[in-house]
């Protein structure tokens, strides 16, 4: 069992973290890896990018929103408690290099995918300005963490209760506007990476996203998280996580997380019933 | 009971009590249900005892096959397992998936004139018994070499050395990238055909022997293995099988509802799909499936989703029956199940509504040509035939090729074209030091009982390397 040593819940509740003893995935992973998790006997198999790991201690760390069944199992552990099985580090680590300018831009939880890559591209050596977004304050997650790990931090609200009003496409127009940027780094919910890939074209700024395709095994054996990218199919498990966000058929990825839909839907709906008898 | 003197009284091939079709094609229970003890002794009796038995060459593990029919014969069921593990440590999983038809049945004497003997039903009814009424006696060991070896992937290839090298004494670890124990035995091969429950014995009785199991590790990602060497590891086998699923590459292929084999097997058998929602795993239950190849691993898929409520599952293969690489008695079952099989066609592109989900394949009849250089007929496509099926789930069974994972990330370990692992058809070796390789990682999507067999071989050159050096 891999144990839960930490536990927060952010963002009202609907995004937790978990810090879990994995020593050796912890001594091995390197930042944009994933792990893939699974709670019990008859549970799912996920995949979750790591959002931090500490060699010390021994221990990884997934951050996560509630979005069905299998998350919501997972928020309901706590610290003591443990993941049946975990296997990792897993996907190819993010090429870090230091090229200059680099822009970081996160949505919802991609933020806390974003934040050990981000860090590393800084430490390297690059000048790293972050974006980060979300609905409205209360949904913000990792604002500090974000802010030490870049030279300079911009948080939006698409509502304006906190920071600048207005999506994280519209602080990056500004940002290559003004600035001359070598790399952009975009993690966060499949629209966001579209429009940001989108956007960063016309500026002609290589641009690296960090794909989330329903995965099954994660070691590249079943095919189940293969995407297009540049016209060709990749498995995201291996060839992944990252890819040339230019190259990427979004559209189709969109297509298929919806595979599984309703019997996502049931399956949560049910567990919800359970959880909360009437 | 001895065999009676003079003239043997003729009795005739017992048949396999199974499941009738119609009842089997609906549930997850094993189509062959196992012989009695009485018709076990009837079938041990038509055995000729050889004094040169051709089955046992036909055996790629070279079980003393005439030794445990005759302990059959003669009631003894305990010991007819126990002749069986000298050279076989899955008897449970042979006598329900080796293609005896072309191996120990195929080359039977009796077969000459008559049904050969039933070895493979004999073989699984031993180790039946033995897990229903043995008393769990382990067989001996030899003493503790203080060598230690680690098995990488828990498929019958690791199993079978880690059975033979932990009684000749080695410490054995094998390392599992699953969760569970059993690779292809598990994630692969259907419930009905392999209950899971008896795979997990399997491993059991090898882990009551002393070796060590540990899953969730991914060799090549989680530990490398010149990490496992400077661990204390003295040799290392890797059987962690062909795993990379090809697909087809044609227009469409990444609509959803089409999955490769793996994908589907792996949610069925290894995640228990097939009991959703009480376990978590979905699975595309589609109503007009399409399964694309003719092996056995497109077999199974095509009798999973009859299973999974399928009112329509067709095998579309673009070779002719003739050519079809499963096992006769699998297709024999698929249709008796109701699986329609369509010869001489091949899948052009696959079409999907507007929300990018599979509705349709356009295919194209073909005629076959000469051999191409795999030996068989070249499927050759007849222009202006095409045409399309309705469907809403695609199963790719065209095969698998060699996973990179663990292949691309070790030096020194010499790799064919087609990246599947070099070594020596006798004895294993690899191009590295201290590292053996058998199984689909070596040769190609093939059985379990080749796998077994590599594994045999691979275990007797370790030993050797252990005792006297490489």
């Amino acid at each position: 069992m891999f144990k839960i040593v930490r536990r927060e819940e952010m963002a009202e509740g609907t995004v937790i973290l978990n810090e879990i003893e994995a020593p050796l995935i912890a001594k091995k992973a390197k930042p944009g890896q994933f792990v893939i998790l699974k709670a019990n006997e008859t549970g799912e198999r996920i995949p979750l990018t790591m959002a931090d790991t500490d060699l010390q201690k021994g221990t990884i760390t997934v951050i996560y929103m509630v979005v069905g069944k299998s998350t919501a199992i997972f928020k309901s552990l706590k610290v003591g408690d443990g993941y049946m099985d975990i296997i990792g580090p897993l996907g190819k680590p993010t090429h870090l290099e230091k090229v200059g300018n680099v822009v970081c831009v996160g949505g919802g939880t991609g933020v806390a995918v974003l934040h050990p890559i981000t860090r590393a591209l800084k430490e390297v050596g690059n000048h790293v300005t972050c974006i980060i977004g979300a609905r409205n304050k209360g949904l913000l997650i990792l604002e500090d963490q974000m802010k030490a790990a870049s030279h300079e931090l911009i948080v939006c609200t698409d509502d304006g209760s906190y920071g600048r009003k207005g999506f994280v496409t519209e602080a990056l127009k500004d940002v290559l506007e003004r600035s001359d940027i070598q790399l952009a780094v975009a993690i966060g919910p499949v629209p966001m990476m579209k429009f940001v890939s989108k956007l960063t074209k016309e500026y002609n700024v290589k641009t690296i996203v960090s794909l989330n395709p329903i995965m099954v095994d994660g070691t590249g054996m079943c095919g189940g998280c293969r995407v297009s990218v540049g016209g060709q199919t990749k498995f995201a498990c291996v060839e992944g996580p990252e890819f040339d966000g230019h190259q990427v058929d979004y559209d189709e990825l969109m297509q298929r997380l919806q595979a599984y839909a309703e019997q996502e839907k049931q399956c949560y709906a049910d567990h919800q019933c359970r959880m909360n008898p009437v | 009971m001895a065999q009676p003197e003079g003239k043997k009284e003729k009795i005739a091939r017992q048949p396999m009590p199974e499941q009738a079709p119609e009842v089997r094609r609906r549930n997850f229970d094993e189509v062959p249900l196992g012989l009695s003890p009485e018709a076990a002794q009837q079938e041990a009796k038509r055995c000729l005892q050889c004094k040169k038995p051709s089955c046992m060459d036909g055996c790629p593990v070279s079980v003393d096959i005439p030794g445990f029919i005759k302990f059959i014969c003669e009631g003894e069921f305990t010991q007819a397992t126990r002749r069986i593990w000298e050279r076989n440590a899955l008897p449970a999983v042979c006598g329900r998936v080796c293609p005896q038809e072309s191996q120990c049945e195929g080359v039977c004497i009796l077969g000459k004139k008559d049904q050969p003997v039933a070895i493979g039903n004999l073989e699984r009814f031993a180790a039946d018994y033995e897990r229903k009424h043995g008393k769990g006696e382990l067989p001996p060991k030899a003493k503790p070499t203080g060598k230690k070896v680690a098995v990488v992937g828990s498929g019958p290839s690791g199993l079978t050395v880690a059975g033979d090298l932990i009684l000749k004494g080695h410490e054995v670890t094998i390392f599992e990238a699953f969760h569970r124990p059993g690779g292809v035995l598990v994630y692969g091969i259907p419930e009905f055909r392999l209950p899971k429950e008896i795979v997990f014995q399997e491993v059991n009785f090898l882990e009551r022997l002393g070796v060590k199991l540990e899953c969730n590790a991914v060799v090549g990602r989680t530990v490398s293995l010149d990490e496992l060497f400077e661990e204390g590891y003295d040799a290392i086998y890797l059987g962690v099988g062909a795993g990379l699923p090809s697909f087809l590459n044609i227009p469409g292929e990444n609509l959803t509802g089409i999955c490769s084999a793996n994908e589907y097997l792996t949610r069925s058998n290894l995640m228990k799909a097939y009991r959703f929602p009480e376990y978590d795993t979905p699975i595309i239950k589609g109503k007009n499936v399409i399964t694309l190849g003719a092996g056995n691993v497109a077999m199974d898929s095509a009798r999973t989703a009859l299973r999974l409520g399928a009112e329509v599952s067709r095998i579309v293969y673009r070779r002719s029956r003739q050519e079809v690489p499963a096992r006769a008695a699998e297709v024999h079952h698929a249709e008796q199940e109701g699986v329609e099989f369509h010869f001489l066609t091949a899948p052009t592109r696959f079409i999907g509504d507007e929300k990018g989900r599979v509705i349709g394949m356009e295919g194209l009849k073909m005629e076959l040509g000469e051999p191409d250089d795999s030996g068989r007929r070249r499927p050759i496509p007849i222009k202006g035939s095409e045409f399309v099926l309705d469907c809403d789930l695609v199963i790719i069974a065209v095969g698998a090729g060699a996973n990179p994972l663990l292949t691309q990330s070790t030096e020194g370990l010499q790799l064919n074209k087609r990246g599947y692992i070099i070594a020596d058809p006798e004895t294993g070796k690899t191009s590295k030091k201290g590292v053996w390789a058998g199984g689909d990682i070596v040769t190609g999507s093939a059985t379990v009982i080749l796998a077994m067999g590599a594994g045999r071989k691979a275990a007797d050159s370790i030993h050797k390397y252990l005792t006297w050096g490489w």
